[in-house]
Parts: structure tokens; sequence; C-alpha cells
């Protein structure tokens, strides 16, 4: 007997409810995605965590080891170490998420103008993406931060500058052949609006590496945070990031060597977790690896 | 082919053009000069010493006369090494930094490459997941944390190797390549397992198969030409990434190449070094992501001979 | 004592979502000089048995659960890898499906043909050029002492075929596999490549397997057929027993399937409905402005199906979607009387819903993330055709129309078989009631069953809608039996058109000529 009823039909499994069963299923992704919760957590939840002040000191204290009452030890003014990672990660999270948010915007809009309007529009836009991918970054963003100082909203620009090439080529590469697939012919002869072609048929089947390379990205930011802290161009005392405490660990790593270690593993935790998750990302929404 | 060099040499004019052309406007506008810091000079001196580096003249005409300069290849002199040009602290830092980034690009593609096909041979088995799990710490790992542990480990506990210098110790230059070589041996062995299983699984994988050819040789003769194309393409971006991360390591090991160099120009606001060593490696970091196309190109053949005839 | 002798060969596949039985229990022999034909539907097991005597299942997840191989007193699929690999290239050889995708880009192609010779029989590199060049002329390849140094991309896909079929036979193989060597390729070319692989068995008296879907292309080929679906032979014997005498079901269901004969002669009102004259459509390319389409005209009357033929790169999509302004055109076509070329988009709109498209691959022409009742509404909604709760009786007629069980609404493409998207894909174009369809290839990427069942369909559709359709296909066979007029297509240009019998019985045009002849006729 035939169904009237729109209820009593099957229910279907949709591609993400795949992605998702897949991912499920991916341990170490599973793994990344708890550590980072975990630590994201923390880090929002600081002040209720440890008893300790941000900036308190404890001179008569000095630097010790790790300890019951200092789980990662002090510094050598006595300062809480588990205290400053979790106020440094604040920092060093915010930036990867802000800059990762400014290379997704750019980036996604940039290269699906390209790859959507196609022709000479598109051939101009990358044109303009390739000088600047060919200009030399790490070396700019130096030289930028040593010429307008240390401000955060720079090195949120500055960064995701540099990252939004990559995001701009893969969603261009993705709108493109998306693009001469049959179901948006079939959409475009059937007549529908571009904003409708562009909102249910690209869109949906063009997330999938955004959501993928953005996972990947903010590591690649973290990391260069990091290194230009470390280098002393990016953030600046009294405010704490990551690098800024290895920077500072580094200093002291042969009396205190947790200084350097805890801060260390806390960092590569993270980018660890955020490799591991974007991996399994890519394999369950089933992304192939591509460069461009 | 010789036409697909001469349009990609064409193409890279312009970029460095605007490289040269932004840094030095940005150095210009920038707040603070570099006489700024001393602040007993008296305006007579200071006067005289901005004429002296022709820093009285209107902006415009300064640009041009660099340009001038630089065209026959003439970087300035220095304003805080009296007496030196960027030219010489350059001839002196780059020999270092240079001998850093070989072994450091050695270490990548050897130890990064052999990883990543070892892994592409047999795709999950324990060599794949042992050899992808380093990869991924080396890939977490930053420069200047790993530096800093492996001197800690080796040089400080263990007493192995030397802690610091270049060329002055015998072995105090193995902590410093591998440090720096270390992620990018990371990216090359993920790279090139993931180039190596696309390759393998081919079409023309299976007819090298068919024809009866052992395993080694389906690899090597057929697998690899295509399989290491991806590193390649990254070795260009990949020397960028060493240069800068030679920063880094020369600050942690101290190393007096070019690296240190800049970044202490940059800390002292030295404009003409900051300016003559932004364009001497935003040049190299051209003229290398224009071998490793240059280079990719000869490997496809198809790419080789439609360029070569148009 | 036969050549090769397979005996209850099962293979199966480990994946994440179970296992699956590829192979079941099958056994076969084959004689010196004789040419054997697999013949079967996608999944049927017919590569795959032969890719497990070859050793080229990738394992894991392809596993071998038993059976022998014989070939020489050698058990194939116990021997150690080293007597494979002696066999392999060297008393077996194989040639695949897709020449584009066969040949190494990165190695020219003299050097890949002499692989088998310098490895297996150790002869100088001299004297296997010499070889490869002497085989390169034997198997039709033009200038072969230049070509042996050059790339495979700059080969055409014939040509690759001619050398992958010198690469098999230069270390003189007793046994050729070929599986679907000439489906990728173009009627004409496949004429060739069939007589090449026929010429080249009588000469070297081999012994040939011969892997095809398509029963026809067998036909002319095998001595002997078996026909195999889900991993089991369902029936083999003397090629003519198993097409004049079929036993088994499927089998007669296989036969039936094949399009035969023409269409009768429907009622067709001798009235236009879409008028084209002078169609020119250009593409700019690096090489400067390329002409797809030099002044085609033509005209599709009301209730027709109107066949246009071609081979690939002819330009026959283009016409399609020109006509559907997916393409910018010039020159002058008509609807109904409307001017279709010189309209903006937006004065196009209303067109749509009378004029729809209907798209070879299903599995690209469906988007993976809507479900059958979203890509269906679409076209009802952007069209104001129905909304609420009409929305889903237009949807379940729809349906209903295509052959599509209702409960099926709220799944994904991924979730059905080729066959039924294409039903889907079907619904989504008549959704509108359209008066016209271009329909590019419905039937070319699906198993020879379903395109007869989908035929089926399109022409009970047409009847019960009164549709007039554009039907492109590289297919002369299914166009006789569904088209009434016909129009043939060579590099842009026109150059036959007719009624269907009238073209069968006297093409006019060389071309048309060729390809008549080059077609398979499994019937004839």
């Amino acid at each position: 007997m035939a169904i009237s009823n729109f209820d009593e039909t099957e229910v279907g499994q949709s591609l993400w409810q795949d992605a998702k069963q897949r991912l499920r299923k991916n341990k170490l992704a599973i793994f990344g995605l708890t550590v980072l919760l975990v630590i994201g957590l923390a880090c929002l939840l600081a002040p209720w965590i440890t008893p300790y002040g941000y900036e308190e000191q404890n001179l008569g204290l000095g630097a010790t080891a790790p300890s019951w009452q200092h789980w990662m030890g002090t510094d050598n003014l006595g300062r809480d170490l588990l205290t400053r990672v979790l106020y440094g990660g604040r920092v060093s999270i915010t930036v990867g998420l802000i800059a990762t948010g400014v290379a997704l915007l750019v980036g996604v809009t940039w290269g699906a103008i390209a790859g959507y309007i196609g022709g000479r529009t598109d051939a101009i836009m990358m044109r303009i993406v390739d000088i600047i991918y060919a200009l030399p970054f790490m070396i700019f963003i130096v030289l930028l931060m040593v010429i307008f100082g240390r401000s955060l909203l720079l090195l949120f620009l500055a960064i995701g500058l540099v990252e939004w090439l990559t995001m701009a080529r893969i969603v261009r590469g993705q709108v493109q052949s998306l693009k001469q697939l049959e179901f948006v012919e079939a959409a475009r002869s059937m007549g529908l609006s571009q904003w409708t072609i562009i909102r249910r048929h690209i869109i949906p089947n063009a997330i999938g590496p955004v959501i993928v390379y953005t996972t990947l990205t903010i590591p690649n930011v973290m990391l260069l945070e990091a290194f230009l802290s470390f280098l002393g161009l990016g953030i600046q005392a009294p405010q704490s990031s990551w690098g800024l405490l290895i920077s500072a660990g580094v200093e002291t790593m042969e009396e205190y060597p947790w200084l350097l270690i805890f801060p260390g593993v806390t960092l590569s935790l993270v980018l660890f977790s955020l490799n591991f998750l974007g991996d399994g990302l890519r394999d369950a929404l089933d992304v192939r690896a591509s460069k461009d | 082919m010789g036409k697909f060099i001469f349009y990609r040499v064409l193409q890279a004019i312009p970029v460095l053009w605007i490289v040269v052309t932004i840094t030095f406007f940005l150095v210009r506008f920038a707040p603070g000069g570099p006489f700024d810091a001393e602040k007993s000079v008296p305006p007579v001196v200071k006067a005289a010493l901005e004429a002296q580096y022709n820093l009285d003249q209107p902006l415009i005409s300064q640009y041009f006369s660099y340009m001038g300069d630089l065209l026959q290849g003439d970087l300035g002199p220095t304003f805080k090494y009296p007496g030196r040009s960027v030219n010489e602290l350059i001839a002196t830092g780059f020999p270092v930094t240079a001998e850093l980034g070989l072994y450091a690009i050695l270490v990548a593609l050897v130890i990064g490459g052999i990883a990543g096909i070892v892994a592409a041979l047999k795709p999950n088995s324990t060599q794949d997941y042992v050899s992808m799990s380093i990869a991924m710490i080396g890939i977490c790992m930053p420069t200047f944390l790993l530096g800093p542990l492996l001197v800690l480990v080796f040089g400080i506990w263990l007493e192995w190797l030397p802690v610091s210098g270049w060329g002055d110790l015998p072995g105090d230059k193995i902590l410093p390549s591998i440090t720096l070589g270390a992620m990018y041996a990371a990216y090359v062995a993920r790279l090139s397992r993931g180039g190596m299983m696309e390759v393998m699984s081919q079409d023309y994988i299976r007819t090298a198969r068919a024809k009866g050819l052992p395993n080694y040789m389906v690899v090597l003769k057929h697998g690899l030409r295509g399989g290491i194309l991806p590193v390649v393409s990254y070795l260009g971006p990949a020397f960028a990434g060493i240069l800068s991360g030679s920063f880094v390591i020369e600050t942690v090991f101290q190393i007096h190449g070019l690296g240190r160099f800049y970044v202490q120009a940059a800390f002292n606001r030295d404009y003409t070094l900051i300016l003559g060593c932004t364009v001497f490696l935003a040049g190299l970091i051209i003229l290398f992501n224009l071998l490793s196309d240059v280079v990719a190109a000869y490997l496809n053949p198809r790419l080789r001979s439609e360029v070569g005839s148009k | 004592m036969p050549l090769l002798s397979v005996n209850n060969l099962s293979v199966s596949f480990h994946t994440r979502n179970g296992v699956t039985e590829a192979v079941k229990d099958v056994s076969f022999s084959l004689s010196k000089g004789e040419t054997l034909g697999i013949v079967g539907e996608s999944g049927s097991g017919k590569s795959v048995s032969c890719y497990s005597i070859m050793g080229l299942i990738p394992q894991p997840p392809g596993r071998i659960e038993s059976g022998q191989a014989m070939l020489d007193n050698i058990d194939l699929l116990k021997c150690n890898e080293k007597t494979q690999l002696d066999i392999r290239g060297n008393k077996v050889a194989m040639i695949f499906q897709d020449p584009m995708t066969c040949l190494n880009p990165y190695i020219r192609v003299g050097e890949q043909l002499i692989e088998p010779l310098t490895y297996h029989k150790n002869v100088s590199r001299i004297v296997a050029k010499q070889r490869a060049i002497e085989l390169l002329k034997e198997v039709g390849i033009r200038d072969p002492e230049a070509n042996f140094d050059a790339w495979p991309h700059e080969f055409s896909g014939g040509m690759r075929q001619r050398v992958m079929i010198a690469m098999a036979l230069i270390a003189e193989p007793e046994l050729l596999i070929a599986d679907e060597p000439t489906t990728a390729l173009d009627v004409t070319i496949q004429k060739q490549i069939l007589e090449l692989v026929a010429d080249i068995q009588k000469r070297r008296n081999i012994a040939v397997i011969f892997i095809s879907h398509d029963l026809a292309v067998v036909k002319g080929l095998a001595d002997r057929i078996m026909v195999m679906k889900s991993g089991e032979i369902v029936e083999e014997g003397e090629t003519n027993t198993v097409f004049n005498n079929p036993q088994h079901e499927y089998t007669k269901k296989l036969i039936a399937a094949i399009p035969t004969g023409a269409k009768k002669a429907s009622q067709v009102v001798d009235k236009s409905l879409v008028q084209v004259d002078n169609l020119v459509v250009e593409f700019t390319t690096d090489q400067g402005r390329f002409r797809a389409i030099d002044e085609v005209s033509f005209d599709v009357k009301k209730g027709e199906i109107l066949g246009l033929v071609g081979e690939s790169g002819s330009g026959k999509s283009t016409i399609g979607r020109s006509l559907l302004q997916l393409v910018s055109a010039s020159g002058k076509a008509t609807f109904d009387g409307i001017s279709l070329l010189d309209k903006s988009a937006k004065e196009f709109l209303p067109l749509r819903r009378r004029m729809q498209m209907i798209f070879q691959d299903p599995y690209a022409s469906l988007n993976p993330r809507m479900n059958v009742f979203d890509t269906l509404a679409e076209p009802l909604k952007v069209h104001g055709i129905a909304s609420g709760e009409g929305l889903v009786e237009a949807v379940f007629a729809l349906m209903d129309d295509v052959g599509l069980d209702r409960k099926f609404a709220r799944k994904y493409p991924h979730e059905f078989s080729g066959g039924q998207r294409q039903r889907i894909a079907i619904g989504r174009a008549i959704a509108t009631k359209p008066d016209f369809i271009v329909a590019d290839e419905p039937v070319s990427a699906l198993d020879v069953t379903i395109q007869k069942q989908i035929l089926e369909l399109i022409e009970s559709l047409v009847k019960k809608h009164n549709l007039s359709m554009l039907f492109i296909s590289h297919d002369l066979a299914v166009v006789r039996r569904i088209c009434d007029r016909v129009i043939v297509l060579k590099h842009g240009v026109l150059v036959e058109r007719g009624h269907v019998n009238e073209v069968w019985s006297s093409p006019q045009h060389q071309y048309t000529q060729s390809l008549l002849n080059a077609t398979p006729d499994a019937i004839a």
C-alpha cells in the first residue's frame, strides 16, 4: 500500500550523520577533542581552578619544583606556573581563534567569489593571491611587529592575513569544481537564483574542506604567535602566552627545567590534539588531502 | 622549458619590486628614527648624521636613489655598525645561515622522505603508524621548544654535544641542524606519504604490477617520480620556513648568522640593515620558490612539453 | 589439456563495513588459442576473478578464500611470489579499461613498452627497442621510431590502447586478459581495437579472456561465453548457443535488454516545438577562439524524440546546454515561437519551467546533501507549483510517476543505486511538467538491464505527458530504439539528418556510414 503520510517514510542517513559516525569511531580524533575541551575549559575557568593570582608573587618562596601546592611548580618570583599557563592559554587560544576567524572570513569570501564568477575576475583575483603568496611573509611579520610595536590587534591581522591565502585557494578550487558538477547545472536549468544555488548547492558541499582546513589552521596560527612571542616580537609582559612562557623557561632551563617543560608540553599537547582532530575530520568528511 | 623559466623569472621581478617598495616605505613611516635612542645627540649632530645618510632628502628621491643603488647590488651603509656596509654584514652572516639551512634541508629530505615512503608502502601497518606518529610529534613540537629541550637533554644532562656555537667545537653543528630540520622532516614525511599513497593507487601502477615487475621496481621506477612531486613543490615554502626558523635557532644556539643580524637590526631600528636583509632574504626565497617550481615542472612531462612548445 | 583451469575460486573483501563475497565458487577453463568472453554487469565479479588469478587484488582488503588456478602445472594462487612475478606480464598479460590512466605519465612510451622484455627475458635494450618498434608498427602506430620516445600524453586514447596491447604482447604471452578494453573509447575506435585484438589472437594463436559488460562486443569476438551475476557463473557455453538458446533467466534478461530494432513510427504532429537556425557556440581557449558548434540547424517536433548522435568531442552536449542557456550561443533558436538566445537570465526564467534537462551521470547530477524530497520539491517551489501540504502530495505523485517507492522520500542519493538515482533525476526534470526535455546521455552510465528500464520509463513519460525530447547519445542502438528522427554531429557540424529508419538503411554521409559500421550488432 502506498504511503500517503510523509512521517511514514523511512529516515535516510545524510552525509553529515555518516561523517559524525565515522568521527566517533576515530579514537585519536576523539582523544584530541577531549583534550581540547579540557584544556579550553580549564583556561576559561582559570580563576576558579587555581587559588593563586596571575601576577601574585611570593618572593620568599622563589622557584620551586612541582608539588601538591603548586602542581607545575613556581618561577623565580614565586609565581604559580599552573596559573600562568592557564592565563597564558587564554591569550594563545584567543589569538588562534580570532586570527583563524580573520583568515576564514577573508579567504572564504575571496575564494568563493573568484571560483563562482570565474573567467577574468577569477584570473585576476587568483593572480593577486599568487603574488602575495610569493611574498616572504614570516619576514614581513617580523618587520611589522618591530615597526608598529607589539599590539595584539596587529598580531591578529598579520597572522590572519598570511593564513587566508591557502583558504582562498582551497575554497576557490572547491567552488570551481562544484560549479561544473551536473547538480549545479541542474539547479541552474531549473531556474534557481544565483544566491539560492550558492546557499543550497554550493556551500553545503564546500563546507567540509573548509572545516578541515580551519581545524588545521588554528595550530599553525598558535605556532606563529608562539614563534613571535619567543623572539620577543609578539605578546609582551605582563601579558602572557605559551610562547612567552617557553621563552622565559628557556632562560632558566638549566636550574628550573620545569619552567620550560610544562608550558612546552601544554602547547604541544594542544597542537597535537588539533592536528589529530583535523586529520580525523578529514577522514570523516572524506576530504581528499590537497595542498591547493 | 627555457620559456617557462623565462616567464617565471619575469613573474618574480614584480614580486621582488613589491617587497622592496613595501619594506622601504614601511620602514620610513615607522614611528621613531635610528638616532632617536641616543638622547644626548645635539640637533646639529643629528642633522649632520641624517644628511650623511640622505635622510634629509624628500622621501621619494630617497626611494629612487635606494632603488638605483640596489640595481647595482649596493645595499647601502648600516646605521649601527659604523664603517661597515650592509653587503659586508650579509657576507659575514650568510655563509653560516646557508650552511645551517643546507644541513636542515638535508635532514628534512633524507629523514622525512624515507619515513614517508616507508609508511606509504604499507598503509595502516605498524611502520606506518610509528613513522606518522613521530612526524606528528615533529609538527607539534615547535623549533623554539625542541631546540632548548634537545640542549637540555643532550647538552646539559647527558653532556654528549656542545650546547652552542657553530664550527667552534666538534659536533656543535649537529643539534642546530637537527632542530631546524625536524619540523620540515615531519612535513616532508607526511607529504611524501600522501603523494606515494595517491600514486600507488593509480591505474598505471596496476599496469606495472601486471607486467610482473617486482615491488621495489614498481615503487622506485613507477611510483617515486609522481609521488615526490608534492615534496618538490613544498621545497620552496620549506626553504622560506627554514630561513625564518634560523632566526630562532641562531638565537637559541648563539650562532652568528644572518638571522641574528636581522633580529638585532629589528630591535635596533637599523633601517638600512633591516631593509637590506629583507631584500636579500626575500630575493632568496623568491629564487627558491622559482627553483622548486622549475624542478616540479621538469618532473612533469606534460607540463614540460606543453610549456616548452608554447 | 586446457591452458588455464580455474577451480572453485572464491574471493571476498573485508572492509570496515563487513565482508563482501565478490566471487563465489567460480570454475572455468580455457584452451590454447581460445577466446573466452566473460560478461556481466557491474559488481558481477567478472574483473575480480581475473585480477585474483593475476595476483592483482590488493590484500587486504581482498582475500582469496579458496580455489586454484592452474597454468602449466603451476597454481597461480598458491605459488611463491617469485614464480608469480615470472608469469605476470610474461606468460599472462593484461590490458585494461581506461587507456588514459593506464600508462605511466612520467615515463616515455618506449621505456614502458620494453619493460616486460628487458625484465623477463633478459633482452638487451637495443634488441628490445627493435622488437618494440616492430610491434608498434603491428598494432598500427604510425612512425614507430619517433613515437618510441613520445610521452603518453602525446597520444590519443585509441593510440594508448594500441600501446597497451603492444606492451602486453611484447613478451609473447600465452594468455591475454582484456578487461573492458574498449569501454572508454568511441565506437569507431572501439571497432579498430576489437579488430586488432581478433587479428592478433588469430595470428599468434594465443588464448584471450575478454571481459565486458557489452554482450554485443563479446559476441563478435568470443568462442565461448561465460555470464556472471553477483559473483557466480550463471551460464556458460558456445557463443552462438548462449545467444540463440539462453538457459538461465538472467542471460535471457541480458539479451532482451540489448536495445534492438527501431521505434515504431509514432503519432508526431508535424509542428515544430523547438527550431534552431545557424546555432554557433564558440569557446575561448589558450589557443584562441574555437568553434565548438558551427552553424547547426534543426528542429524538434511536438511529441517527438529527436536523437542527437556524435562521438566524444563532437559538441553534442554543448548543443543541448546552449538551448537551456547553460552555455551562451549565437544564432537563432526558438521554443514555441519564443526566441531563446537573446533572453536575459530573468526573462528566461519562465521558460525554464517548460524546458528541462536530464544528465548523464546519476552520481554527479544529484546534490549529495539533499534527500529525495528536497531534490524533487525544489523545482516545485521555485516555480510556485506546489507548497505546504500540496508539496508532499506533488512529490509523492512524482515518485510514483518515475517508479520510486514513496517510503524512500527522506533517503539521500548515496543510499540508492545508479538506476534509482537516474529515476530521481528524471523526476526532478519532469516536476514542472515541461514541454521539452534535453536528455544528455541519460543511460550511458547504467548497466544494460537498468538501461532498458530507464529507456522504457523515458518512453512512457514522453507518451504520458506529451513531451518533446532532444535525446543526446553516442550509442546508435539506443538512439534507433527510442528516437523518431536523428541528427548526426561531427566536430560541431551537422552531417546527417533524417528518420531513424532512413538513416539506418541508407546513410548519406560517409561519417554516418562508418559509425553504423562500427556499431557492434548483437543480433546480426
